[in-house]
């Protein structure tokens, strides 16, 4: 019994390590030499996207410090200013902590137009908060691709997660 | 429902929200402290940096190879479709360079003469290290990449990154096996160059656009687009005379420069080791006397 118990539990914790998983490897992939000019630019921002949908459906898997920690991560493994991806994060984190009772009951359609919002809102931080790290206004017409380009990957992302969540979480 | 909670409960409830209210805070206050500390660059910084680039190069060349292979397809299926035309292009274009080839024999053989006669100190010893590239980073705030290679292979910080075609960058931070080179669009970029056939001296400054921009130009220089630009060796980091790129435009806002390195296909790049070992180890300690 008490073999199986530890067993199970291993288990759970495995399952439970899935959406911090996934979020890893999406920012690996965003660093993976593409090497062509017409997609660089428009890489939808994914760790923003797993980072939202995780925090809507299981934020006990996906509690801040975690956000924070990945922020970090991705600015010291893209080599950016330190600290934007954190404020990235962060910011989309508290947009959804702050309308928890909208998002717990919302449909498809209603959660990427919440996405859409809170994209808007964490890029637009980000942006701030990188002209001000570079002490001149950066070109905004970069993020604005990449924020079109990240709206429009919303649905693939979140069907792919709601597998991944199927696959891994399905609450017994 | 009836039920009173209990003291401890009563208790715990508003502490547990006051420590996430406090978290909140916190994290926002590191956030900021995050940022101060990476504006003023600290070893500290750096050494995260790299301590995170040596730990996921592997998984990043593991997975370059298949995305490499497949861009490689793309392109060779491409190339085959005007195999011909390449062809009768590349027989006219060798034509033309053996000419040329012939004349550089003969400038070098003259060149070589002269600095014997001059008793020139001979240049230093040149070392080139290729590197994978196994990350790419096209961001907005940010251009870099990165490579498998570190001071295992005998990288170090500052040395010139090399397409095929000419400078793509500078080593700005190096792990064990991976370091990562930041390009000369980043908006961090100086690289100190000379312009056009009077070689003016000028900077080379990046700012995360295509074309970065030349600075600090000497005034009554005459520049016109088409112009060569190549390093200048100042300061003694780089190999003089790398190809850097060619002016495209010259405003009133100011020149801007296409580099030669073409960024869609940089799988490797040459990393070249040019050290001043005597200059630079004067230089540093700062203590050197020119006239004793």
């Amino acid at each position: 019994m008490e073999r199986v118990g530890i067993l199970q539990r291993l288990d759970l914790l495995a399952r439970g390590l899935a959406p911090l998983a996934i979020t890893f490897l999406l920012m690996l992939l965003s660093v993976t030499p593409l090497r062509s000019p017409e997609v660089a630019p428009v890489m939808p921002a994914l760790v923003l996207t797993s980072v939202y949908y995780w925090a809507i459906f299981r934020p006990d898997l996906m509690p801040v410090w975690l956000v924070f920690v990945l922020g970090v991560l991705h600015d010291l493994l893209v080599g950016g200013p330190l600290g934007l991806g954190a404020a990235l994060l962060l910011t989309a984190y508290f947009a959804i902590a702050a309308q928890r009772r909208f998002f717990a009951h919302a449909t498809f359609a209603m959660l990427w137009v919440g996405f859409v919002l809170v994209a808007a809102m964490a890029l637009a931080v980000e942006w701030l908060a990188g002209s001000l790290l570079a002490g001149r206004l950066v070109d905004p017409a970069a993020t604005l691709l990449r924020y079109a380009a990240t709206i429009a990957a919303y649905p693939c992302l979140a069907w792919l997660f709601g597998r991944a969540q199927q696959a891994f979480l399905r609450v017994a | 429902m009836k039920q009173r909670p209990g003291p401890v409960v009563r208790l715990a409830t508003p502490l547990k929200a006051w420590a996430q209210r406090f978290a909140v805070l916190l994290l926002i206050g590191a956030t900021f402290f995050l940022m101060l500390m990476g504006k003023v660059d600290t070893v500290v910084v750096e050494r995260a940096r790299v301590a995170v680039l040596d730990a996921v190069a592997p998984m990043l060349d593991a997975a370059s190879r298949p995305v490499a292979s497949i861009n490689q397809a793309f392109d060779e299926a491409r190339d085959l479709a005007r195999l011909r035309e390449q062809n009768a292009a590349l027989r006219a274009e060798i034509e033309r360079l053996s000419g040329w080839y012939q004349e550089a024999q003969r400038l070098g053989d003259e060149n070589r003469s002269l600095r014997g006669l001059l008793n020139l100190a001979p240049e230093p010893e040149r070392r080139i290290v290729t590197a994978r590239v196994v990350g790419d980073q096209g961001g907005t705030y940010v251009r870099s990449i990165l490579v498998a290679a570190g001071t295992r292979e005998g990288l170090a910080k500052n040395q010139a990154a090399l397409t095929g075609a000419g400078l793509a960058g500078r080593v700005a931070e190096v792990g064990w096996r991976a370091a990562r080179v930041l390009l000369i669009t980043d908006i961090n970029s100086r690289i100190p160059v000379l312009v056009g056939q009077a070689r003016d001296r000028a900077v080379l400054a990046g700012d995360n656009s295509e074309h970065p921009e030349l600075l600090y130009l000497p005034p009554g220089t005459s520049i016109s687009p088409g112009d060569r630009v190549v390093t200048s060796g100042h300061g003694g980091v780089f190999p003089p005379g790398l190809p850097v790129g060619i002016v495209v435009a010259v405003t009133e806002q100011g020149v801007r420069v296409r580099p030669f390195a073409d960024w869609a296909h940089m799988e490797f790049v040459r990393l070249i080791d040019y050290e001043l070992p005597d200059m630079i180890g004067s230089l540093s300690s700062g203590a050197a006397v020119v006239n004793p």
